[in-house]
């Protein structure tokens, strides 16, 4: 049974009277442990996708079960907590609390899982001690770079184990070096037994990934193995 | 759990949001705080002339010798004395409704002297029912009774202010003082008072029979011998005072032999309708101050809207961003609930710590008596806390029933 099955999804946006087709019927399996690189151009509807599969925005049709479970029939506290332990998810825009420590955002999603205290802390020590940054749990994210930022945000995903880590553009608002360095996590952490999905424009980020689908106004182009797998760095 | 954590979350905000917790509660402080002042103000005028009016001694109309106006020019209060103590007798005789008629014979700024000290003051020649219709206790010693009258003692009872002038904290009961150069026993010292609305110290007389007055101590008026400076009138409790007072008037026109087309030669008033006035326009100055207060507090409560708006539409992002890790709505409701409630909270009681604060400095520099009205900071409070309440929670309300990442997009 694939992690991911989605059949016949779509998503139409509504702005004033005009409909936007974002998603025209998408249909996918994606098994546990899998690495996909999700390609298109702009506008092809790839963030759409994604925000749906990270159960972040609701589909106009369709269907969609993560391991097993019907999530587009999960009230709202069920659905918060599918979001909270069986989702990570990796924004662009890192999109993590100003006024807030390195510390406190990895513990973010652990205070929702109803953790004690203490226990936050130290799953939230060994997560960023996990993506490198042991010695910047007290910084604000504006005292952290770009690439340190996004790092934060991954160690926010992956603290309360999820099944699926969904990443949308991670490296889209870094260079090239800290781009490499991040996809280099990503692909430990799958060779870790993680499932990923990575959105992404740069083909050389996409050939980290065993399987590529391409997408194109809002449709799956194509789905194909990749042949030259690149190794980690 | 989820209690707690809500709260924490919400105190680190608070904490962490400092600019925007200081502008949200200014506006809770300054409403409240004005509430606070205006009403305690209006209170303690309200409070001065209800103090006034028991002093006076409540259904008091007073009459008055002379007040004749020739050709159109007021002569002033006494000009021609024409009252005298048959016409008080007769009043009390004739007007059923009046239970009480004490006659006065005043003089002001008369010399007291006692030992080195001397005061001069105010000095009334009355009966024994003047202290009763003014509702005047006496501290020590006695008051003077009918048969001091009758016989014409050449005893006095002080006031407290002259008392203490004379006597400073000693018992001045027993001692022998000298008025108008005429030995008097002080009997008694009357309760202290205080001011009069119109600023006069109350407590600054001596009162004495009304026939030591009229043969010893101030004498008679030369252009009338007959003539005392006026009457106290007492009306029954429940009586029409309108009906009394025209009563009183046809008594005093008919003895005096006056003709229809005649005006008045005595002056009468009626003290229980100039306090009424009083206490109108008292009431117009609480109704006055209330307003007053209203709008600052609906001006700080819109205040306190504009600034929950802006910060939590600021923080629609923060709220996508915890929905999609995992919150629930209750977690976002609780949290934003909790974080208003707080500062409401705390706003308030500074507000009302600030009204007290400035309540009691009016008191001390503008010398105005205040009357603190716990009930009303209450009801300023509460408005204020709902007003930063609901528009602290309705737009985090609102944003938590959003998508997580239409959340997420907005700026
Ligand atoms: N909130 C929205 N309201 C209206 N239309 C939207 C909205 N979000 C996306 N769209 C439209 O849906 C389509 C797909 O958008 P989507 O963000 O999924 O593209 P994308 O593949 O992620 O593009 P990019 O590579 O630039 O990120 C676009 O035509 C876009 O204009
Ligand atoms: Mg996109």
């Amino acid at each position: 049974m694939p992690l991911v099955v989605v059949s016949d999804l779509t998503k139409t946006y509504l702005l004033g009277q005009t409909a936007v087709p974002a998603l025209r019927g998408v249909t996918l399996a994606i098994d546990r442990g899998e690495f996909v690189a999700v390609m298109g151009s702009s506008g092809s509807g790839k963030s759409t996708l994604m925000n749906l599969l990270g159960c972040l925005d609701a589909p106009s049709s369709g269907s969609y079960h993560l391991a097993g479970q019907d999530v587009l029939r999960l009230s709202s506290n069920k659905l918060a907590a599918v979001r909270n332990t069986s989702i990570g998810f990796v924004f662009q825009q890192f999109n993590l609390l100003a006024r807030a420590t390195a510390l406190e955002n990895v513990e973010l999603p652990m205070v929702y899982a109803g953790l004690g205290r203490r226990e936050r802390r130290r799953r939230a020590r060994n997560a960023l001690a996990q993506v490198g940054l042991s010695d910047r749990g007290h910084h604000r994210p504006s005292q952290l770079s770009g690439g340190q930022q996004q790092r934060v945000a991954i160690a926010r995903a992956l603290v309360n184990q999820p099944l699926l880590l969904l990443a949308d553009e991670p490296t889209g608002a870094l260079d090239s070096v800290t781009s490499e360095e991040i996809m280099a996590f990503l692909v430990r952490l799958n060779e870790g037994g993680l499932t990923v999905i990575v959105v992404t424009h740069d083909a050389e980020v996409a050939r980290y990934a065993r399987r590529v689908i391409h997408f194109k106004d809002g449709r799956v182009v194509s789905d194909d193995l990749n042949q030259h797998i690149r190794a980690a760095a | 759990m989820k209690l707690v954590n809500s709260t924490l979350a919400a105190l680190r905000a608070v904490r962490v949001n400092k600019l925007r917790s200081a502008l949200t509660m200014l506006g809770i402080v300054l409403g409240v705080s004005s509430v606070t002042v205006m009403m305690a103000v209006g209170g303690g005028a309200s409070q001065r002339i209800q103090i006034e009016v028991r002093n006076l001694g409540a259904n008091t109309i007073v009459l008055n010798s002379g007040a004749l106006k020739s050709r159109g020019v007021s002569k002033g209060q006494g000009s021609r004395p024409s009252v005298t103590l048959a016409d008080a007798q007769a009043i009390e005789n004739e007007v059923p409704a009046v239970v009480a008629a004490s006659p006065q014979h005043n003089f002001a700024g008369m010399q007291l002297i006692y030992g080195n000290a001397n005061w001069s003051t105010l000095v009334t020649g009355t009966t024994p029912e003047y202290l009763t219709i003014r509702n005047w206790a006496v501290s020590r010693g006695r008051a003077f009774d009918r048969e001091d009258v009758v016989q014409g003692s050449k005893v006095v009872v002080l006031g407290r202010t002259v008392a203490e002038k004379l006597f400073g904290n000693q018992s001045p009961v027993g001692q022998e003082i000298r008025i108008n150069r005429i030995p008097m026993t002080v009997i008694g010292e009357l309760a202290a008072k205080g001011q009069s609305l119109a600023g006069l110290d109350t407590d600054d007389t001596a009162v004495i029979p009304i026939s030591t007055a009229f043969n010893r101590v101030i004498g008679r008026n030369p252009a009338n011998p007959r003539a005392i400076s006026g009457v106290i009138l007492k009306v029954r409790d429940g009586a029409n005072m309108a009906a009394a007072f025209t009563e009183i008037r046809q008594v005093v026109r008919q003895r005096h032999g006056l003709l229809p087309a005649q005006e008045d030669d005595f002056h009468l008033i009626n003290l229980t309708e100039v306090m009424r006035a009083k206490e109108d326009s008292a009431r117009a100055l609480g109704i006055l101050l209330a307003a007053i207060a209203s709008v600052s507090l609906l001006v700080g409560g819109i205040g306190i809207m504009n600034i929950m708006l802006v910060s939590v539409t600021e923080r629609i992002r923060e709220i996508g961003l915890r929905l999609a890790v995992g919150a629930r709505r209750s977690d976002i409701l609780g949290q934003f609930l909790v974080e208003a409630t707080i500062l409401s909270l705390i706003g308030g009681i500074a507000g009302v710590a600030l009204g007290v604060a400035g309540a009691v400095a009016v008191e001390r520099y503008a010398n105005l008596g205040v009357v603190l009205n716990g009930q009303l900071s209450l009801v300023a409070m509460a408005f204020a806390a709902a007003v930063g309440i609901f528009f602290g929670f309705y737009p985090a309300w609102k944003a938590s029933l959003l998508q997580p990442v239409e959340a997420l997009r907005s700026d």
